[in-house]
């Protein structure tokens, strides 16, 4: 960075940057001919051979906006003298930075280390750095910052001249130091900060990617399915992929209409605007049937393998979906107070759903003894090799037990559907609404425990 | 099982309809009809059970109930106190309505 030396003495702004890229140079000893474009100062781009080379005014570095666009403008000023710095510079602390303040502080580091001069980085750390305070403090730290920096620029400079006169003492050398340990403090906090922020998005990020995955696994398995060619798979590969994107709608529609019912509830809403909501839920309810129905149509298995749910949901699932019985008891006492006749009302929801459950339940076993005593029947044994009428009419058999699942399904989503509806029949508008912001809580905690889970490090 | 020879098969449904609390029509190998069995046993009723396919003239009589119900399935299909309650989803409908068991209670199937 000599050559900036004789650049200097005809800008005295300049003599402070110049000086401090200088420390440790012997100042007085430059060549001139070393700098032969000196007269195309003003033009920065085409002036400097040297890589580093800068618009060292103090507008660019210094101009101390509250706003950090202003300054990053600026330093993109210094791409423009060599782009490959400023490419280099912009794309390494682009990625991740979430708030200007770290990438200020990671273009420092990278413009100081370009720069090659272990002073200048930690000067473009600090200063660079700290100019993200701009943003998220008071304008006295402006002023307060702009002496702090002047105050470093003047450090600079009587590091040099230190070594040349001993008239300035160590207490400028120790609001020197404390001005670099706020400086510190502050790089840390805001490193912290940014660290935090980082974080939370990546959270976010995960649980976001996580469900793009799930729904691309599913993708993938169907359309390798159909890649084999075989039509029938394709065409329930295609329902599978139809229902997922369906579902996936339904689901952030129903959590848009839960949030707002939760702020109506929050903000004390009349019940007869909040009746209003809670119909809207219900018969959001009743739209996830329908397209269960039309997805059990076309891919019953996909239906009851629960692929479009999570898989602690999926875990925990009965007959393609929740378990009636199992809803009361998650409201359990978040319904109170009840009256008698409601609690009776509930009490008696409890019992018919769980009989209706354990009934269905029971016939699908019933359903898979049957199949498993078809495929395992003699006919289909070794020593009925050759007898293909038997074969096949065993296998026809078969089939119309398995159409009968679709059947079990629908009986298990109505169950669903009716007890909800029932549920709704005996509560006030009030209580309802808790109902399903609880019962929708719960089906949230048990996804999100599925993202946690998969997420959990593993040793 | 009571039959009147060459009587119409809607007539023999109605007549056997009647002559139990609860009545459900139903087909050996038919699961659903298996879930309705265990519904009606779980709860402490005992139901009348016909079973088509070991009756000969038991496809008159599924497909008198295919015409009474106007769907493709023509069992299970219940009935009580002679009245036509219906296939496996209206039954179910009705428990979790609560309007089954005074049903059954009025039938005298079910008591306290």
């Amino acid at each position: 960075m000599q050559s900036f030396k004789a650049a200097a003495t005809t800008n005295p702004d300049m003599f402070c940057h110049s000086s401090f890229f200088l420390r440790g140079d012997d100042c007085n000893s430059r060549n001139q001919t070393r700098f032969p474009d000196l007269g195309e100062l003003d033009h920065p781009a085409a002036a400097f051979h040297h890589d580093d080379a800068f618009d060292l005014s103090p507008s660019s570095i210094f101009s101390l906006k509250s706003n950090n666009v202003g300054v990053v403008a600026n330093t993109l000023h210094y791409g423009a003298l060599n782009t490959s710095i400023g490419a280099t510079a912009i794309v390494s602390s682009g990625t991740g930075c979430l708030d200007t303040g770290q990438f200020m502080y990671q273009k420092g580091a990278t413009f100081g280390a370009s720069l090659g001069n272990g002073h200048i980085e930690n000067w473009a750390d600090s200063g660079l750095a700290d100019n993200s305070q701009q943003t998220d403090t008071s304008t006295d730290v402006d002023t307060d910052h702009k002496n702090q920096l002047h105050g470093v620029q003047l450090g600079a400079v009587m590091v040099d001249s230190v070594d040349q006169s001993k008239s300035k003492s160590g207490d400028q050398k120790t609001l020197r130091r404390l001005a670099q340990n706020r400086e510190a403090a502050r790089k840390s906090r805001l490193r912290k900060k940014a660290y935090v922020q980082q974080l939370e998005s990546s959270r976010l990020r995960l649980t976001e990617l996580e469900q793009e995955l799930q729904r691309a696994r599913q993708q993938g398995i169907f359309i390798a399915s159909g890649l084999s060619g075989d039509h029938g798979h394709t065409v329930a590969g295609n329902a599978a992929l139809a229902f997922d994107m369906e579902y996936g709608r339904w689901l952030d529609e129903h959590q848009r209409l839960i949030n707002d019912l939760r702020s109506a509830v929050n903000s004390h809403m009349g019940d007869n605007e909040l009746c209003i909501l809670v119909g809207g839920v219900m018969a959001h309810y009743d739209e996830v049937f329908r397209l269960k129905s039309i997805g059990a149509k076309a891919d019953v298995f996909h239906m009851l393998s629960g692929m479009w749910k999570t898989p602690a949901e999926r875990c925990f699932m009965w007959l393609g979906g929740f378990r009636s019985s199992e809803l009361l008891k998650i409201l359990g006492n978040h319904l109170e107070p009840l009256t008698d006749q409601q609690l009776m009302g509930i009490c008696n929801l409890q019992q018919s759903s769980q009989q209706a459950e354990d009934a269905l339940s029971q016939g699908m076993e019933a359903l898979q003894q049957s199949l498993v005593d078809t495929l395992s029947s003699a006919s289909l044994g070794p020593s009925a090799s050759g007898n293909v009428a038997d074969y096949m009419g065993q296998m026809a058999i078969a089939m119309g037990k398995l159409a009968t699942l679709e059947n079990f399904l629908h009986q298990a989503d109505l169950l669903r559907q009716q007890t909800l509806q029932q549920m709704h029949r005996i509560l006030t508008t009030r209580q309802a609404a808790r109902a399903l912001l609880v019962f929708s809580d719960y089906t949230s905690r048990l996804r999100a425990l599925s993202s946690l889970w998969l997420a959990r490090p593993r040793n | 099982m009571g039959m009147g020879m060459g009587s119409d098969p809607m007539e023999r449904l109605v007549k056997l309809a009647s002559e139990s609390a609860v009545v459900i029509f139903s087909v050996s190998s038919c699961c659903m009809c298996h879930a309705v069995k265990r519904l009606f046993c779980g709860m402490g009723v005992n139901p009348a059970v016909y079973e088509l396919d070991q009756d000969p003239r038991g496809k008159e009589l599924e497909r008198a109930l295919m015409r009474l119900l106007g769907n493709s399935q023509a069992v299970p299909v219940v009935f009580i106190g002679g009245k036509l309650i219906g296939s496996m989803d209206r039954v179910m409908a009705s428990h979790i309505n609560g309007t089954l068991v005074p049903l059954l209670k009025e039938a005298g199937a079910l008591w306290l």
